[in-house]
């Protein structure tokens, strides 16, 4: 990689890192605040140095059942996932190895759904998940996840085929291969960074969504994310429950967002960066 | 019925036709070349074979059995691509073997036919090493072992040499020519290079535009070209066609009736040198090649007519230097207007 240099080295670290710290802020103020009394989170100046406690923990695990939102958290951002990976992979399949004219168009239409504003669907879904009786049940926020983290994967996967010879596809379908066999055997080797990594973005964007889920759940189907936005609740603002609640429901996403950057930033990058 | 038998192939892409109603019989264990120019439609012909285009007219008929709309993977035949095309996560003998572990062979009957394979093409070795870990032509090796471990009913080659440099690609067209001799497997091969042509095929195909030129031994379509266009484009260096116009005193020199408007050809080995004011025409030398077992020497007359003539030997000559020109009339080939030979050279007949 190369740099155009109009920086001192020295300046440019600070600069990273003014930038690094201002984004990091918000998450070590949560990471603090979880670890105080509510009194002490309240308290003006913010204290730095301070005794650790774990009773908000505690109080958001009996207050309101962390295990059963974690719980929903993780059936429907993997459910959604490995459904989107089983729709997603022929569809990009057909799309880079049987590209008609119409191809392209195809996929900056699938694209442009994602411009429309979330909400824009928001009272047809809900009134079909009404009347179908799926309101607040993990298939639907499944379902939703999918759909509307489909385009990106499609998008993704598909770029990661056209990296793909034809010609290897192509000696596979002479050597004897079918559709099947292809893809088993040629296609899911070949790309499997970009399986990893577009199954790592979609987990990603479905345990980090709140829109429908606080739309489509309550008590029963609700995600973490509903569980934060509980604690902004009509008994008022509870600074250091809420901060407990955000970290345990952030907290197994970073882990996972930690150990795969490299596949996450590649994924990002649609495959151009190898 | 011939054992690969093409009847009126039809190819179109849009509007343009890209393979016009071809139509060729290949027997069993017949070493055939396609050859012309790029965009002649010799590749695209050689993948509506393999199925790996879907045809748009007419029959393909392999052992008497219609494998017109047949899926690539269910015709029986192998190709060798010029990309090589390996499989990058895979062994140099599950490259190999890919074919036969898809179609369930008995374990022990593909060990023994990859061994066997990888002997021929001297790739024992490199059996554990993935494709990435070998040179251009040790790939290209593996391609073809790929292709003769399965046995298929017709090998197919599309310019599978023209990755490698020169030296190799010598190399390695031997060993095709003598894998082709030990195995008698019926191959189609793909080229642009006509020395490819010449040494390897039993039959030669000269396609122009989607359209066959000619068919014949390559010594018939050296010999005996049926136009212009296989006359110019099979032989190095090329036929050298001049328009009988351009020479006025070449229909007396040579004795011969040229059709009107028509052309009269000649190999360079046929156009002798002599010293200047003797010979039929005279000249002057614009440009010699030496190759060392041969000289090109590149005259212009003075009408302006360009001809090269091949000499067996060195030559004391100089640029600039006039000499003059001998024929043999015998060796003459006359074309017509249009292309068509009117008369061929009596070399060979």
């Amino acid at each position: 990689m190369t740099h155009t240099s109009f920086l001192p080295l020295a300046a440019r670290t600070i600069a990273a890192w003014s930038a690094t710290l201002l984004l990091v802020f918000p998450l070590l103020w949560l990471f603090l605040t979880a670890f105080k009394t509510e009194l002490q989170a309240i308290e003006v100046p913010p204290q730095l140095i301070f005794t650790p406690t774990l009773e908000n923990f505690a109080e958001v695990q009996v207050r309101s059942d962390y295990l059963l939102y974690a719980k929903n958290s993780v059936v429907t951002s993997v459910a959604s996932t490995l459904l989107g990976l089983l729709i997603a992979a022929p569809a990009a399949y057909s799309m880079a190895f049987f590209r008609t004219r119409h191809t392209r168009d195809l996929l900056m239409w699938m694209l442009s759904t994602k411009m429309m504003p979330a909400v824009g669907a928001l009272v047809p879904i809900y009134v079909l998940a009404q009347t179908s009786g799926m309101l607040d049940t993990l298939t639907s926020l499944t379902l939703v996840f999918t759909l509307s983290n489909l385009p990106i994967m499609v998008w993704m996967l598909y770029s990661y085929f056209k990296d793909i010879p034809p010609e290897i596809l192509e000696a596979a379908r002479m050597d004897g291969a079918s559709v099947w066999s292809e893809f088993r055997h040629v296609i899911l080797p070949l790309g499997m960074a970009g399986f990893a990594s577009t199954g790592l973005l979609c987990l990603v964007l479905s345990w980090n969504e709140a829109f429908w889920s606080l739309n489509l759940s309550s008590a029963k189907a609700g995600t973490l994310a509903t569980l934060i936005a509980s604690y902004s609740s009509p008994e008022g603002l509870f600074w250091a429950k809420l901060s407990a609640a955000s970290l345990l429901a952030i907290a197994p996403i970073v882990v996972v967002g930690w150990f795969s950057q490299k596949q996450l930033v590649q994924g990002l990058t649609f495959g151009a960066v190898k | 019925m011939s054992f690969l038998e093409l009847q009126g192939i039809e190819k179109h892409f849009g509007a343009m036709r890209a393979i016009k109603g071809i139509a060729l019989g290949i027997e069993k264990g017949e070493f055939v070349v396609f050859v012309g120019p790029s965009g002649c439609g010799k590749s695209t012909l050689l993948r509506l074979i393999a199925g790996l285009e879907t045809i748009d007219g007419g029959r393909l008929l392999l052992d008497g059995r219609d494998i017109t709309r047949l899926p690539s993977s269910k015709r029986d035949l192998a190709m060798v691509f010029q990309s090589y095309a390996l499989y990058p996560h895979m062994s140099v003998a599950d490259n190999m073997s890919f074919a036969l572990r898809l179609a369930n062979v008995d374990k022990a009957v593909i060990r023994e036919k990859v061994q066997r394979a990888a002997e021929i093409l001297n790739l024992v070795p490199y059996l554990a090493r993935t494709p990435r870990e070998l040179s251009g032509g040790q790939r290209q090796r593996v391609a073809i072992g790929r292709a003769i471990v399965r046995s298929p009913k017709v090998f197919l080659f599309d310019e599978p040499l023209s990755n490698l440099d020169a030296a190799l690609r010598g190399q390695t067209r031997v060993e095709i020519a003598k894998l082709h001799r030990e195995l008698g497997a019926t191959t189609i091969y793909v080229t642009h290079d006509q020395v490819e042509a010449m040494t390897l095929a039993d039959r030669v195909v000269v396609l122009r535009d989607g359209e066959i030129e000619q068919v014949g031994t390559p010594l018939d379509l050296y010999d005996r070209p049926a136009n212009q266009f296989v006359a110019q484009f099979i032989g190095t260096p090329q036929m050298n066609v001049v328009a009988a116009d351009a020479v006025p005193q070449f229909e007396a020199v040579l004795g011969l009736k040229v059709p009107a408007g028509g052309f009269v050809g000649l190999r360079p080995e046929c156009v002798g040198l002599t010293s200047p004011g003797s010979g039929q025409l005279r000249a002057r030398v614009e440009l010699i090649e030496s190759l060392g077992a041969e000289t090109l020497i590149h005259v212009s007359t003075e009408q302006g007519a360009q001809f090269i003539s091949r000499q067996n030997s060195r030559s004391a000559l100089h640029t600039g230097d006039a000499v003059g020109l001998s024929f043999d009339p015998g060796a003459a080939h006359l074309f017509d207007a249009q292309g068509r030979v009117a008369r061929n050279a009596g070399v060979g007949n």
